[in-house]
């Protein structure tokens, strides 16, 4: 870098005939701009100034975009792979169940079950246990029901133990015991000072008792979270659940040392000198009697297929495939569906695609050799359906394709069809077809229409006079011309067509009905979020590989509306 | 036949015989048959009368009457023949059957068929342009009948969805507004059309404000990752609806939640900003498009010299630049507003009940309780929408002017 100073005046300092000075001086330095700093670094700093300019001009709308549109389709995305519920609602079982060898074992152990009793319980009280058994039912029918019907009967479960804490020493009953034992300094004096407004404070264990009672004291921070969040009550006033006791017992019979300056240490020690004694309880044999469901062997394996936090499971579905013991394999050929509609919106939006090409190929090359003042009357006619309502035209079509409408009447009056014979258009492929070409053929006739008005005329004339019949002409010169814009109508068309929704919903009946229908239903109808987001995902897949061979073609600022 | 008859003088008519008188008696049978199934004549009796009107009309009308009054002559005496046939119905029947006669008349045997096909053109090309032609014309009747067959249904007064026999018959009794009545009274249509009404407005403001300052930034010469910012902004347009709806659902349902928790905002007034915003998404594209389309036309050295002459920038974008891009910023905010307007998926999925638009009433009322009010909701939002399109035209018109580009 070199400055003013380099000139042959030796100025020191700037001054605003510098670069003047400079460029009129032997020296070829670098070029100065007006104040005297190098051209160079002048116009790199405009130009980074007018790139600023236009990016702060374009942040607001990127910003906004990316919040409200890319962000919540990556959240889609995400949702599809996404699985926390198995993981987050059975905690403990997914751990113990994680060293079961299906292949090995019919059920899994005691353990297991003891494990499932805690958390079916927190998930009961928590009303969660509903959500998990329909997410499981998505992948084997009959889950959902036997989680509901467990809930009912798990707080039952360890009442035994409860019962035989309470007959060994009353105080066992009493809730200021477990208060005793579990709660910390810092929550009591808080819950204490509680009124009433706002949200009770945050149960916190005593230090240490993790150390000394792990699982119990767990169980007992679930049980006083859920009294707090669930049921608004306090923990302090409140027994705790079978579950407790069940955990305690479990504890103490394996041999927990209570340390003597331990909160009710001789409560417990003496609890732990006499739980050898107690009577035991088959926690698997009374699960299988509320449902012998949970001796199924494919059960377990669904729950222990389905805890880690991320699956393919939903992808799986989505092309009719899944997970089996020998690895991922076609569903039964009953339960095959979403292939075939997926073909079939393929097939369907093909159809129209081609329908639209026959349609508007003759109609674009009138108006783009027409006069403009009859083209611009034409055009009038295509734009008038561009703009109206889509609801205005598929409600049209359902007057018009009707077993009773305005179609079938025209033909029953005329005499080519029977009254007793009338057309089926409506409820299937054919009136999808229908109406979406209709809905769709001013997206073929735009792009169309504004290619051909770049053919020159003079190209086909001079094949004529070189001896080309018409059709040659029209075949060999104008059709290669004509092409970009088919391609641009066909991929545009065919992208609207694959994502349509509310035309095929209402004249497609069942058999006309493409992905996206599926995809609302799962949405609306059957809650099946991770089936729907993945189903999306795979669509939006497709449609982006168009998209990029759209760009290809045409460019996406060639985009163009109403010519 | 005089040849001085002949607009395309230098190629001999077609002998009258083998041609035209033929070609005439088949169409007067096809218009008969269908005039003699309408006024209940039967088919035999009705295209019997229909060969028999053609043959005189072909031998009479271009011998003697000139092709103007020929044409009213034909019309009046169908007309006279389907008043006789069917009342008021049967005559306007009439009228329209013997106009198409008339005009076949002449152009058959007057050589108008020629028309628009060099002299040279051989007979096979000549009818190639013609059923070309004709083709074209169905293309545009299938584009424009199902929104014209609504019309008149919309004033239907029994509860069907087709034509009454007294429709047909031009029965005033059988014609009503009790729909429209339905319409401006009942509320489960004015809540919706109400919600429609705040719901476009606000997402077309979003949109265009937006819109408009990112199409000038875009357009400026040196933006970096242009084609990366242009693909993000256009996106929720090459989106299918029901992946943006689908996305747009989960995140919505968080973020009203979140609002409702937060920000202490009742779930109407939540709702309402759920829709406004994911409509003004949808709408932005638009925006973008037309309004970058203008700006290619915009001369940036005007800004130039409003700077040269001592405006700041905003004065430069008001005074100056804004006038210019104006036509091309309504037609975007147009386009927007028809988006949010016209949109069911994602406000179905966004929405509750108490946004539900006009739209989405017309979804449930087609897929549920059907019933005629669509229609005429459909015959309004059709005259609204000849509205705007009357107005984009205009302005795209002007547009084109003021950038001194083709007067259209």
């Amino acid at each position: 870098m070199s400055n003013a100073t380099t000139g042959p005046d030796n100025l020191t300092g700037v001054t605003p005939d510098t670069g003047l000075k400079v460029g009129q001086s032997d020296e070829t330095g670098p070029v100065l701009a007006a104040d005297g700093t190098s051209l160079k670094s002048s116009l790199n700093r405009a130009l980074r100034k007018q790139k600023m300019r236009a990016l702060l001009l374009i942040a607001p709308l990127l910003f906004f975009i990316l919040v409200t549109f890319i962000y919540p389709i990556g959240e889609m995305l995400f949702r599809s792979v996404e699985n926390q519920i198995v993981g987050e609602t059975l905690p403990r079982t997914v751990v113990e169940l994680a060293d079961w060898d299906a292949d090995v074992t019919d059920v899994p152990g005691a353990p297991v079950f003891s494990a499932l009793t805690k958390d079916l319980m927190v998930a009961v009280e928590e009303k969660n246990h509903t959500r998990l058994g329909s997410r499981l039912n998505y992948e084997l029918s009959g889950v959902s029901s036997l989680f509901r019907k467990s809930g009912r009967g798990v707080d039952d479960f360890g009442e035994v133990y409860t019962d035989q804490f309470v007959a060994l020493d009353p105080a066992w009953e009493d809730p200021a015991t477990f208060i005793d034992i579990f709660a910390g300094e810092r929550w009591l004096t808080a819950n204490a000072a509680y009124d009433g407004e706002g949200p009770r404070p945050r149960f916190r264990l005593a230090p240490g008792v993790d150390d000394v009672l792990p699982e119990t004291a767990r169980m007992y921070a679930d049980f006083a979270r859920v009294v707090q969040v669930e049921d608004d009550d306090n923990p302090a006033e409140e027994e705790p659940w079978n579950a407790v006791y069940l955990a305690l017992y479990e504890e103490l019979s394996a041999g927990a040392v209570i340390p003597a300056d331990f909160p009710q240490a001789a409560l417990l020690n003496q609890a732990q000198a006499a739980v050898a004694t107690f009577d035991t309880e088959d926690l698997r044999a009374q699960f299988v009697e509320i449902d012998e469901d949970w001796a199924d062997r494919e059960v377990w394996r669904i729950i222990q297929g389905y805890s880690a936090p991320y699956t393919a499971g939903y992808f799986l579905n989505a092309v009719d495939l899944q997970q089996t013991p020998d690895g991922v394999a076609w569903r039964p050929e009953n339960q095959q569906i979403y292939i075939t509609l997926f073909i079939r919106t393929m097939i369907m939006s093909t159809a129209i695609t081609l329908a639209c090409i026959m349609l508007g190929y003759p109609v674009a090359w009138l108006m783009a050799n027409l006069p403009a003042r009859q083209a611009n009357l034409l055009m009038i006619l295509v734009l008038l359906p561009f703009w109206t309502s889509l609801l205005v035209r598929t409600s049209a079509w359902k007057v018009m394709l009707q077993r009773e409408g305005v179609i079938n009447d025209l033909f029953v009056w005329i005499g080519i069809v029977a009254d007793d014979n009338r057309l089926a258009l409506i409820n299937n492929a054919t009136g999808t077809i229908i109406a979406m070409t209709h809905i769709l053929l001013p997206f073929m006739i735009l792009p169309l229409y504004s290619v051909m008005k770049t053919i020159p005329v003079s190209y086909t004339r001079a094949a004529k006079s070189l001896g080309a019949t018409n059709w040659t002409a029209f075949w060999r010169v104008y059709f290669p011309q004509s092409v970009p814009g088919i391609g641009a109508g066909s991929i545009l068309v065919f992208i609207l067509a694959i994502g349509y929704y509310i035309t095929p919903e209402i004249v497609g009946g069942t058999k006309g009905v493409f992905i996206s229908n599926r995809i609302a239903y799962h949405i609306s109808s059957s809650l099946n979020w991770g089936l729907a987001a993945a189903l999306g995902a795979i669509l939006l897949v497709i449609v982006l590989a168009l998209y990029w061979a759209y760009d290809r073609i045409v460019g996406i600022d060639n985009v163009k509306l109403g010519g | 036949m005089a040849a001085a008859f002949n607009p395309t003088a230098g190629k001999p008519l077609r002998p009258f015989m083998t041609f035209a008188l033929p070609l005439l008696l088949a169409f007067g049978a096809i218009l008969g048959f269908i005039g003699g199934q309408a006024a209940g004549l039967g088919p035999a009796a009705g295209t019997l009368v229909g060969i028999i009107v053609a043959a005189v009309l072909a031998f009479v009308l271009p011998r003697y009457l000139p092709q103007r009054s020929g044409r009213w002559t034909a019309t009046g005496i169908c007309g006279v023949l389907g008043l006789l046939a069917g009342g008021l119905a049967g005559f306007i029947g009439g009228v329209i059957l013997g106009a198409l006669l008339g005009w076949a008349v002449y152009w058959l045997t007057k050589g108008n068929y020629r028309r628009g096909v060099p002299v040279y053109a051989t007979s096979g090309q000549t009818l190639w342009h013609n059923a070309f032609k004709f083709i074209c014309g169905a293309i545009f009747f299938f584009l424009i009948a199902p929104i014209v067959t609504v019309i008149p249904l919309s004033f239907n007064a029994e509860n069907f969805f087709t034509f009454t026999p007294g429709m047909l018959a031009l029965d005033p009794e059988a014609y009503s507004l009790r729909h429209y009545r339905d319409f401006f009274t009942n509320d489960a249509w004015l809540q919706p059309l109400k919600n429609s009404l705040i719901i476009a407005p606000l997402a077309t403001i979003i949109s265009v404000t937006l819109g408009t300052l990112a199409a000038i930034g875009l357009s400026q010469s040196h933006v970096p990752a242009r084609r990366a910012i242009m693909a993000i902004l256009i996106s929720p347009m090459i989106v299918p609806l029901i992946i943006s709806a689908t996305g747009m659902f989960f995140f919505y349902s968080q973020m009203g939640l979140w609002m409702e928790e937060y920000l202490g905002l009742s779930k109407d007034l939540t709702g309402y900003i759920k829709v406004v915003l994911a409509h003004a998404a949808l709408g932005i594209p638009f925006v973008i498009i037309t309004v970058t389309a203008t700006l290619v036309g915009f001369d940036q050295s005007l800004t130039r010299a409003a700077a040269n002459m001592g405006a700041g920038p905003a004065k430069t974008f008001f005074k100056i630049q804004m006038p210019l891009i104006l036509p091309g910023v309504i037609s975007g905010g147009l386009f927007a507003f028809i988006t949010s307007f016209d949109e069911v998926v994602v406000v179905l999925f966004v929405g509750a009940a108490a946004q539900k638009t006009l739209p989405w009433q017309m979804f449930t009322g087609l897929r549920e309780q059907i019933s005629p009010t669509i229609l005429a909701v459909a015959t309004v939002l059709v005259c609204v929408s000849i509205c705007l399109l009357t107005v984009v035209e205009l302005l795209r018109r002007r547009s084109e002017r003021l950038r001194g580009m083709s007067p259209g």
